[in-house]
């Protein structure tokens, strides 16, 4: 559509190239009547439920707060101590580690041999398309439910499995060891179609004579593969694994109607675990430490991953 | 793949490896799809000695019940209230905003653009509990617009930034013309900028809502009536109440996840471009 525009239009105009005569030409009163009305809303809410939050959550994680009245219980970087303190914290981010590694180290894999596959035109492969990316679609709370459903000792498919090898079907969500596995398997199932759509729309927008030239230049599939177009592809596999990684700090919604990070905290990630111990028994204080720590981490990572990884982008 | 002997093509190893992989990723994905719709079909007893097979007696009472219950109807009525009012109040103060940003030259502009970017930085989540009291200072918890306006706030980020860089497309010398023949900025929005843009309204409409609809954490926090919940927090409180009925929730989960699926298919392509536009082109 963009470029319909584009076309329709005589003569294209490059970013930021307007005309010097345009901009103290006509209407300064209406760009000025623009500036009052048009921009207040979209900052006045952005200012006041996104940046003035994380600006609050600071100043109140230095307090012991049960959110009524004013806080008045001033104890400094105690709520950090504690939260570092808790052995449950560590296990959240040991949770959050695993699922980056699993991100990195199975669905990213999966994701793009996939989309190499089905880039390619045969009768079906749109329809496979969309069926690989509707998981993403789902509510993860919609998709937490059928998998704790599937995992049920009792009714559950995996159970269901169990049996008819003779076996006792275990409850996999219930045990320590097997929770936080259970929950990996679902995030898998979740999210690899995304991270191939992303693959799949980069391979179409992929300069084809580049692959045609290697191969007639003598390269095999695989080598035009490994050499031509995996290369290619490094700017789309660095934005998939950013989103892994970003996706992972927020997860929240499908560990809830698993495992609502239990047992014993084994699978909490670092939401769930600011759920569990600061939203829902209203510690402001602690949970705001809980928040500080993981906005720190969100930006930090960002930053750095977009200046060592994306600067080009 | 090339069509050339496709006789020849069932054969080759590469061939069968493709369809095999394929075959199984397809299974992994669309078994416990499946085993929830028919799963609802069945009575309890059925579905623990045969949770993968068709029913043997079909069981439309699970759903006839949940279809027929008022209950089923006011979580959508609420979730679609909810992602209504998030996907019009964004639609609005986005467009407004990026079209500023991207045809009005003032002083601090990129400042501000960069402000707002910000917001794709970190998750709600973080900022979860003080947003919770300044929802509750302001009077609105426990109501559609404390879920709502929070929703907009954190999506005005993405959306700003992806009309922004659709509507700087709109050739220049289109406004300027307008501008020269008497046509005021908030006219060429509303008659210019906004038709010619409806592909990519639609596409931050679709994002905006499939966000909202599905949205829990923030329902959960600022909402504690049973009646105001969207259907991610009263399916889970469906989940409490029947605990183990299974054929139950099955179905409720099936109804539930259905107008998400059904709006995939009519809105495949916006979907699919809006989940993955903020990405491809960062």
């Amino acid at each position: 559509m963009a470029r319909r525009i584009a076309i329709a239009s005589p003569i294209g105009v490059a970013d930021g190239a307007v005309p010097q005569a345009a901009v103290r030409g006509p209407g300064w009163d209406g760009r000025f009547t623009v500036l009052i009305l048009f921009l207040p809303p979209a900052l006045l809410l952005f200012t006041l439920f996104v940046v003035l939050p994380i600006g609050e959550a600071a100043w109140y994680s230095g307090f012991n707060w049960n959110g009524f009245g004013r806080p008045t219980n001033w104890i400094g970087f105690d709520n950090y101590r504690f939260v570092l303190e808790t052995r449950a914290f560590w296990l959240a981010l040991r949770n959050n580690g695993l699922i980056i590694a699993v991100s990195l180290a199975i669905q990213l894999p999966l994701a793009l041999t996939l989309a190499l596959m089905l880039a390619e035109r045969f009768r079906g492969a749109v329809a496979l398309r969309m069926l690989f990316f509707m998981p993403y679609i789902l509510a993860e709370i919609a998709t937490g439910l059928i998998f704790s459903f599937v995992y049920d000792g009792d009714y559950g498919l995996v159970a269901s499995i169990w049996r008819t090898f003779g076996a006792e079907p275990p409850h996999l969500l219930a045990s320590t060891d097997t929770a936080m596995l259970a929950v990996l398997i679902v995030i898998v199932w979740k999210y690899f179609g995304f991270h191939m759509m992303l693959f799949i729309a980069a391979l179409q927008s992929l300069d084809k004579s580049l692959i045609e030239a290697a191969r007639i230049d003598g390269a095999t599939r695989s080598q035009a593969l490994r050499h031509v177009v995996i290369p290619l592809l490094y700017p789309t596999i660095r934005l998939s694994v950013f989103f892994a990684i970003i996706g992972s700090l927020q997860l929240f919604d499908l560990v809830m109607p698993l495992t609502r990070g239990g047992p014993a905290d084994s699978s909490n990630t670092m939401v769930s675990f600011l759920y569990n111990n600061g939203i829902s028994r209203m510690r402001v204080g602690y949970g705001s430490a809980i928040g500080v720590i993981l906005f720190v981490i969100c930006v930090t990572f960002a930053f750095t991953y977009k200046r060592w990884f994306m600067r080009d982008e | 793949m090339s069509d050339v002997g496709t006789t020849r093509a069932l054969f080759d190893p590469a061939v069968l490896f493709k369809a095999a992989f394929l075959g199984i990723v397809a299974i992994f994905v669309l078994v416990p799809l499946l085993a929830t719709l028919l799963g609802g079909f069945k009575s309890l007893g059925e579905l623990r000695v045969n949770p993968f097979g068709l029913p043997q007696h079909w069981e439309w009472q699970n759903y006839a019940d949940i279809l027929f219950s008022g209950r089923y109807w006011q979580l959508l009525r609420n979730s679609l209230i909810i992602s209504t009012l998030t996907v019009t109040l964004t639609l609005i103060t986005a467009s407004m905003a990026a079209f500023t940003f991207a045809h009005v030259r003032f002083y601090g502009s990129s400042m501000l653009l960069s402000y707002l970017t910000i917001g794709l930085l970190f998750p709600a989540a973080t900022a979860v509990l003080p947003l919770f009291i300044r929802v509750r200072d302001l009077g609105l918890l426990d109501t559609y617009f404390g879920v709502a306006l929070p929703q907009v706030a954190f999506s005005l980020a993405m959306s700003v930034l992806l009309l922004r860089r659709f509507f700087k497309d709109i050739p220049y010398e289109l406004l300027e013309a307008a501008l020269v023949d008497g046509c005021s900025y908030i006219k060429f929005f509303r008659y210019v900028t906004l038709p010619l843009s409806r592909p990519i309204l639609a596409t931050v409409g679709t994002i905006t809502f499939v966000n909202s609809w599905n949205a829990y954490l923030l329902p959960l926090v600022m909402l504690n009536t049973d009646a105001l919940y969207p259907w991610p927090l009263g399916i889970m409180v469906y989940q409490g109440e029947y605990s183990s009925e299974w054929h139950l929730i099955l179905a409720f989960i099936t109804l539930t996840i259905l107008p998400t699926i059904i709006l995939f298919l009519l809105a495949q392509k916006h979907i699919v471009a809006g989940l993955t536009a903020g990405a491809v082109k960062g």
